[in-house]
């Protein structure tokens, strides 16, 4: 095999120029392969962070539901229908009930979830409408009482914040983070104090410690975030009052079922994040697929490159090919010198493609990308998964092996008489 | 030698063989080689290198047209034999055919006591490599190394010795014709008589039982003829090497040890 490989970088060193031009094929397209797939993935992660980061794989809650059972139901459950036929009720006369909002048992819902195996995190919210009075105007608001830490900690809450520090949030009485676009409108900065009237006309003064841009426009013009304890005193509720809980799983994928096991143990409401967002996975998924297309396409053109120069190589080398048979090196031997060759090419241009793709990913990482949707972000995103590259690489070898199979097994078909006798 | 032996051994007695090699080991004259092959194949000079039996050959484009007609011949240990004839009279095919190479013909090939009908591309290729030397007319040199390299690659190939015994064994050989001194040169910078005495050099790197040249001479001056000539000479009386020529060169095939001389597809001496 090494006698196979020097006679092979003999051959190819004799075909410099051709096989350089063969190598930079390969190395274009695996490096516009490496360029785009880090490229789009990182504009997925973006994209989908918006959402996802900010978003529970499982939230708890109570929904406000009209009673599945009317009580003219149980009467009739009483009594067998003698007919057999079915009956439908027509009075409905229970309303849905006039109750709290909150989680029942909340903290042993909690500590259930924290032990389970499965789960990465649990963190109580309670969210609370509010106006917000800026003169004689009362602007509508969402107060959500948060976990501080948690929120830091598990769903990137610092990321989000454009002005003031999250751990003032944490622990300072009576502070609030308004949403940029709520700010904007009451014209209130840090440090300002603003006042909050809740459904139940309680009215509080509330300190700005920070300022949150959710890249949402609609979102910002309403969410705000305060520690948990401000709002249930907000809302004159106790401390185990909670509207929502929010778990976060070690694997995405399980949430859907979990969120059913979770509905049916803990007698709540559960939402997963698929459903909740099911737009961005199709989202990503169509641009992983392009961007894979255009790679695959770029790499089928270089390995026709290769394979032409193979062919003319071979067509100059048929009386070295032959006087390689004659000497005793037989159809295989010729047919592994002719694949090394390419699979040489594939190499060298593969691996200089995955630097090239490289150094074009790092100079799309510092073009500036500023948008006013995305406050964290001041370049264009890209992903250096080391997928990638070895997806490129493995791709690049494939091809080349392909466009190399095809000419070597003809010179390996090469009979030397003819080639020795035609002269 | 030992394993000459087997290889002997097993070509005479496989008399169940396939197609005519079998009848054409039995039916061979001299069945004093096939004895003699049993005692010690090494201590005997007369024993076959190459047995030739009943080989024909057609063309079969456009119309079917024989070229060879039921040859057959023998070429002995140390023997120096030169095949003449008119051109066209199937000389060259026949060289192609004892070389293995061309493997589409009628009738029997053994070389060193080998039936080589029906073995694979791979054997074939060992066979060559081990036990056939091939001069050209042409030189054929791989352009692309240096003569010494080219002497080198069937030694290589063979990988019976380590690279550097290989590449001392191509310099004594190049030595030996006189070219040790453009070792280092690409085989293109070299002259008609050069190229050609580095493929000698080539032919001799495995220590081949035979020498097949195809007018090694065709294309040299008389001057390089001679040279050429003298070096065959030289081969197969120092290393006991068989030598087969094709050659239309009747100077150069009255000085070898045996002349065969083909018309129209048959032997005729």
């Amino acid at each position: 095999m090494k006698l196979l490989l020097s006679i092979a970088l003999t051959l190819l060193r004799a075909k410099l120029r051709q096989s350089i031009v063969a190598a930079v094929g390969v190395m274009f397209s695996i490096t516009m392969f490496v360029t785009l797939l880090g490229f789009m993935n990182g504009l997925n992660d973006l994209l989908d962070g918006l959402i996802l980061n900010r978003t529970p794989h499982v939230r708890l809650y109570n929904e406000l539901q009209a009673s599945p059972t009317q009580p003219i139901a149980y009467a009739y459950r009483m009594q067998p229908t003698t007919s057999g036929v079915d009956t439908h009720h027509f009075v409905r006369s229970v309303k849905p009930k006039d109750e709290l909002p909150r989680l029942r048992n909340a903290n042993a819902i909690m500590d259930a979830l924290s032990r389970d195996p499965r789960v990465l995190a649990v963190s109580p919210r309670l969210v609370a409408q509010v106006f917000f009075n800026v003169g004689t105007v009362d602007l509508n608001g969402q107060v959500s009482g948060v976990d501080v830490m948690q929120e830091i900690r598990y769903y990137k809450f610092a990321d989000y914040l454009v002005q003031g520090d999250p751990h003032d949030l944490a622990t300072g009485n009576n502070t609030v983070v308004l949403g940029k676009g709520l700010a904007d409108m009451m014209e209130a900065g840090i440090g300002e104090v603003v006042q909050v009237t809740t459904a139940t006309g309680e009215r509080t003064m509330l300190r700005v410690v920070g300022i949150f841009q959710s890249g949402i426009a609609d979102v910002d013009k309403v969410q705000c975030f305060a520690n948990i304890k401000t709002v249930q005193k907000l809302l004159s509720r106790p401390g185990s009052y909670y509207t929502d809980i929010n778990v976060k799983l070690h694997d995405l994928l399980q949430a859907p079922a979990m969120a059913k096991e979770f509905s049916v143990r803990f007698g709540v409401d559960a939402v997963d994040i698929q459903t909740a967002n099911a737009q961005f996975e199709t989202g990503s998924s169509v641009r992983n697929i392009i961007s894979y297309a255009v790679g695959i396409v770029l790499l089928i053109v270089a390995g026709f490159g290769i394979y032409n120069i193979l062919n003319m190589m071979i067509y100059e080398k048929l009386d070295a090919i032959a006087i390689l048979k004659a000497t005793g090196f037989s159809g295989s031997d010729v047919r592994r010198i002719f694949l090394l060759l390419s699979m040489v090419i594939g190499l060298l241009g593969g691996v200089s493609g995955l630097l090239g793709g490289f150094a074009l990913q790092n100079v799309i990482d510092i073009i500036p990308f500023n948008t006013s949707a995305l406050p964290t972000i001041k370049t264009y995103p890209i992903d250096y998964d080391p997928k990638y590259y070895i997806i490129a690489v493995t791709f690049a070898l494939l091809t080349t092996w392909i466009a190399g199979w095809f000419p070597a097994r003809k010179a390996s078909e090469v009979d030397p008489v003819e080639i020795i006798r035609g002269k | 030698m030992s394993d000459q032996r087997t290889i002997g051994t097993r070509g005479g007695s496989s008399s169940v063989g396939p197609q005519t090699s079998a009848g054409v080991l039995k039916e061979d004259p001299s069945q004093t080689s096939a004895g003699s092959l049993k005692e010690d194949p090494a201590a005997s000079p007369s024993r076959n290198i190459l047995e030739v039996r009943g080989v024909s050959k057609s063309f079969h484009d456009p119309v079917t047209i024989p070229v060879l007609k039921e040859v057959s011949l023998d070429v002995k240990r140390g023997e120096f034999v030169s095949i003449t004839g008119k051109s066209g009279c199937g000389k060259s095919t026949l060289l192609y055919i004892l070389s293995t190479m061309d493997t589409d013909y009628e009738g029997a090939v053994a070389i060193d006591g080998e039936p080589t009908r029906g073995l694979s591309g791979e054997r074939l290729a060992r066979i060559r490599n081990e036990k056939i030397g091939f001069v050209f007319q042409f030189h054929y040199l791989l352009t692309e190394f240096s003569v010494i390299k080219n002497v080198m690659l069937p030694g290589l190939k063979l990988g019976k010795y380590s690279a550097q015994e290989v590449e001392h064994r191509a310099m004594e050989r190049l030595r030996e014709l006189g070219m040790h001194d453009q070792a280092l040169k690409k085989a293109n910078q070299l002259s008609g008589g050069q190229k050609q005495r580095v493929a000698i050099a080539r032919a001799l790197i495995n220590d081949p039982l035979i020498i097949m040249g195809d007018e090694p001479t065709g294309n040299l001056d008389s001057h390089n003829s001679a040279i050429v000539f003298d070096m065959f000479k030289k081969i197969a009386s120092e290393h006991e090497q068989s030598l087969l020529v094709v050659t239309h060169d009747n100077d150069f095939a009255a000085r070898t040890d045996r002349i065969i001389e083909m018309d129209d597809g048959k032997v005729m001496t």
